[in-house]
């Protein structure tokens, strides 16, 4: 008769409702809303699909990639793309589709490793400094300033020197030039809610600093936190895939696309295939990252509603 | 219950010091529901935050029970003097349900039973447990306030200081709030410290008030002296007469008193 499935009117009620029953149902019910008004912006859910994508590509790279990203046949060299090779082959014969696809995975692992450490580090020295104040401020935010006042490249370029290039010091490398904005961010957030009557109130019912400041401020500041964090997420591919090419990231024959592009540059003329195909797929995961993010902030920044 | 004896408050230092509460004394006794009335920048407001510690007083001494209070309060303090603030729109955190505005005080005491209480407080303020589970962005003013009493009430104080708690809400939702006020003081044996600009709301609430001006009262007078009209001071009449309405002859001989 009709093929509107029973549940759904009762479970988008049960949703939107003006009176949850429940913790569970009240947060769903918000996660709800947001999602509703992210999925009205066409520009965020191509970000979403691209970034749904990469991780996609990433976590099934074994089906997709018909050859070994790494196995060598000096006999197929550069060859163009193909029926048998998509993206064509590099100059060790190495399938350049099956690099892609599992670079997609040193990608994600970068971008991964870089926010899980900068963003805690970021929030909590920003929501500190704003919070408490004084000397402890003052102390915070020149440490910040110092790293702010180094070229973000040049100072990964030095750790990375420092450290031996690898993957692992390449992310150590971003992510230690990468809090200074978050903690910034995180501590203009703060002064304005400080001194708000909500946060008077709870430190009138007892409340002590470490409770106002992570229960109280930081789930304040973690929208726009959040935000820049996925704005920056292309910013933090490129400066990896510049590590990369410099030779500073990840190593040969990892396919990571920023060395892979440095290592095409040489056949750029002839054989434009080997460079401009990485080329494409950083920016095509940096796009995304930036329409992904600039959705988000629509959606979860309390200053854009 | 409370004792204040020449307190002052001062912010800021150098050129730009404020001097917004200037040495002032008044006693509320147990069960009293005191007034403080004055304009806009009078320091009543700072008084009670002064009072509950929010605000450093830099003289005089604060007496609350019988026991001094220094800059720095004790969890005993708080669960004996509560606030409600001014505008419930800013006081209630705005990514909270009310069901954790209401147990971050019962976690932070450890009183433990934390569901019975929020029922308990929500029933207490007229709310049913419907409420429970709303963001402050799905309530209106009047139920943001009652959801603001409640989280004050559920630590079980004696004393509640409530700065303007009407003043941003419409007409017919202040009387609401008012009459849940006094019963409440009725039910719980509270004692009110109430700030306000309107003289209408002390007249209703208070027994006894205090006028303040430029961070000193003016005068300290019953409810029955303002009633009947008959305040010693030229700055109180003055009040008076501007709480009556806007009348163009009034405002033309309007003084700045100092």
């Amino acid at each position: 008769m009709n093929d509107v499935h029973p549940d759904t009117p009762t479970l988008r009620a049960w949703l939107l409702t003006e009176a949850p029953h429940s913790r569970t149902q009240a947060r769903l019910g918000q996660a709800y809303v947001a999602a509703l008004a992210f999925l009205r912006n066409p520009l965020a859910l191509v970000g979403l699909v691209i970034v749904l994508a990469l991780i996609a590509v990433a976590v099934v790279a074994p089906i997709l990639a018909p050859y070994s990203p790494i196995a060598q046949d000096l006999g197929i060299r550069l060859q163009p793309p193909s029926i048998e090779h998509w993206f064509g082959t590099d100059e060790l014969g190495r399938d350049i589709y099956a690099r892609i696809v599992y670079g997609a995975r040193i990608t994600l692992v970068i971008v991964g490793m870089v926010v899980i450490m900068v963003a805690p580090i970021g929030l909590l020295v920003g929501t500190v400094a704003g919070f408490v104040g004084g000397w402890v401020d003052a102390v915070l935010m020149r440490i910040t300033d110092v790293f702010l006042a180094f070229p973000r490249l040049i100072l990964a370029l030095a750790l990375v020197s420092a450290l031996g290039p690898s993957i692992e010091n390449a992310v150590i490398a971003i992510a230690l030039t990468a809090w200074p904005p978050y903690a910034r961010i995180a501590r203009a957030e703060t002064l304005t809610i400080r001194n708000s009557d909500f946060i008077a109130a709870v430190r009138l019912q007892g409340a002590g600093t470490a409770r106002i400041i992570l229960g109280h401020v930081v789930p304040l500041c973690t929208a726009s936190v959040i935000v820049r964090v996925t704005l920056d997420m292309a910013g933090i591919i490129l400066t990896a895939a510049g590590l990369g090419f410099l030779g500073l990231g990840a190593q040969p024959p990892m396919p990571e696309w920023g060395a892979m592009i440095s290592t095409g540059r040489k056949f750029l003329l002839d054989q434009w295939w080997v460079a401009t195909i990485p080329g494409i797929a950083i920016f095509v995961v940096s796009l995304g990252f930036n329409l992904l993010g600039d959705g988000l902030r629509d959606v979860i920044d309390p200053k854009s509603q | 219950m409370i004792e204040v004896e020449n307190l002052s408050v001062v912010f800021g230092h150098g050129a730009k010091t404020v001097h917004a509460v200037r040495g002032i004394t008044f006693h509320v006794a147990a069960g009293e529901v005191f007034g403080l009335v004055g304009e806009s920048g009078s320091g009543k407001s700072t008084v009670l935050r002064a009072l509950c510690g929010l605000a450093p007083a830099s003289a005089g001494r604060i007496a609350i029970a019988g026991e001094m209070q220094g800059k720095r309060r004790d969890r005993a303090f708080y669960k004996r003097v509560q606030m409600v603030f001014q505008d419930p729109y800013a006081s209630l955190h705005p990514r909270h349900t009310v069901d954790r505005i209401l147990s971050e005080p019962i976690a932070i005491h450890g009183l433990g039973d934390a569901d019975a209480r929020i029922d308990s407080a929500l029933a207490d303020v007229g709310l049913g447990p419907t409420f429970r589970f709303r963001y402050p962005h799905q309530l209106s003013g009047g139920q943001r306030q009652r959801v603001a009493i409640a989280r004050a009430l559920i630590l079980e104080p004696k004393i509640l200081l409530l700065d303007e708690p009407t003043s941003s809400l419409d007409v017919s939702v202040q009387a609401e709030i008012l009459n849940l006020l006094t019963r409440l003081k009725r039910e719980h044996g509270l004692t009110y410290v109430l700030v306000s600009h309107n003289l209408a709301v002390i007249a209703h609430m208070c027994a006894r008030l205090v006028v303040m001006n430029a961070g000193r009262i003016v005068e300290e007078m019953t409810v029955d002296q303002l009633r009947a009209g008959a305040p010693r001071e030229a700055y109180t009449r003055q009040l008076l007469r501007a709480s009556i309405g806007y009348d163009r002859a009034a405002a033309a001989e309007m003084v700045t008193f100092d």
